[in-house]
């Protein structure tokens, strides 16, 4: 499966200490986000990925070495409940 | 309806019709001194729940754009509180040009303290300390932000004192103008304070937000700072607007948190508050 979030147009972001607020303009919803979830929608805007690819993705450009398959799945899961992510 | 009466509370403007005078002659005594608005914003209606009943067992039910479908019609006698409450309700839910923070707020040398909390940690009561001490009273109930500039406007209503609150805010301020004393209305006994004269005077300058407070009653003082974040998710909870305002109000909020110190206070009584505050505000 394939994961896409939406453009990045459609987001508006403030960074507040550990955390990002999130305005989701088709909703209008407000998220507040920790680490790797921010990451996550900034790789998924540019393309739709599968979990592996995300994954090497998400290391490659934000240095998250320690990141494990079984997290960011679960990660996933939380941020296609919130409406954030879905498949592609 | 039979008697009208506008006001002007800051930016925002009321009409309030009745079917009695009685409400309408203690809303024009006690703000006398406030001006006429041009155009109102809002419209409240005070009507009698059956035709009948403006003259037998007077009962009060709110009319307005915004109500409350399980509010309870007020005897007569609490009409004041009624147009008051009313009036709330309607800026509450209907106010769109400013993000409305459900706090107080007080200002000095231009720079505003902006108070929330929940009923009964003592944002009001904290406040109209301040002001005895020379702050100007910006309001107690709604401080709006203005969403272009991010400056605090002031909303400086008849103060709503409840029940021990009365007492200790007349012998505060005896020389204050106070409304008629509502006992045993559903919030308990209710008498309206008038803001002082710099208040009303002063209402039309608005200030730079410059510390967010969240006092809390009835502990040993301590203060601590508080996270933008945590701040941001308490803010959002404070507003009555947030949703409605869509991104102007994540965009407003967002840049209030993140350009604002915020504290939580605990405090056992209103002289320690007092301290607290002013040995804060020096260190900014």
């Amino acid at each position: 499966m394939r994961y896409r979030a939406p453009p990045a147009e459609a987001l508006l972001t403030a960074g507040l200490d550990a955390f990002t607020a999130v305005f989701h303009r088709p909703s209008g919803i407000t998220h507040l986000l920790a680490s790797p979830a921010p990451e996550i929608l900034t790789v998924l805007a540019d393309e739709p990925l599968d979990l592996d690819a995300l994954l090497a993705r998400l290391a490659d450009r934000f240095d998250l070495a320690d990141a494990d398959r079984a997290a960011l799945a679960a990660r996933l899961d939380e941020l296609m409940v919130a409406g954030l992510v879905e498949a592609a | 309806m039979r008697h009208v009466f506008s006001v002007r509370i800051g930016p925002i403007g009321f009409r309030v019709g009745s079917d009695w005078r009685e409400p309408i002659d203690q809303l024009r005594e006690l703000y006398r001194y406030y001006p006429s608005p041009n155009l109102p914003d809002f419209t409240v209606r005070l009507e009698a729940t059956r035709p009948w009943r403006r003259l037998v067992r007077p009962s009060i039910r709110i009319a307005g754009d915004y109500t409350l479908p399980e509010a309870a019609p007020l005897p007569l006698a609490q009409g004041l509180l009624a147009a008051e409450m009313a009036m709330n309700l309607q800026l509450a839910l209907g106010g769109r040009r400013h993000l409305l923070l459900h706090a107080s707020c007080v200002e000095r040398d231009g720079r505003a303290l902006l108070m929330t909390g929940e009923s009964g940690a003592g944002k009001s009561t904290l406040a109209t300390l301040l002001a005895a001490k020379g702050w100007r009273f910006m309001g107690d109930e709604f401080a709006l932000i203005d969403p272009e500039t991010g400056l605090v406007h002031a909303f400086p209503r008849l103060i709503s004192l409840k029940n021990a609150g009365i007492a200790a805010a007349m012998a505060a301020q005896p020389d204050a103008r106070f409304g008629p004393l509502l006992a045993g209305t559903p919030k308990g006994d209710i008498r309206h304070m008038v803001p002082d004269g710099l208040a009303v005077g002063a209402m039309d300058e608005p200030a730079r937000p410059v510390l967010l407070l969240f006092p809390r009653y009835g502990h040993a003082a301590e203060t601590l700072p508080v996270r933008g974040s945590e701040a941001f998710v308490r803010l959002t909870q404070a507003s009555t607007n947030y949703v409605a305002m869509g991104e102007a109000g994540f965009a407003t909020l967002t840049r209030l948190v993140r350009t604002v110190p915020a504290q939580a206070i605990d405090y056992p009584d209103g002289a320690a508050a007092v301290a607290q505050v002013e040995a804060l505000w020096r260190t900014l």
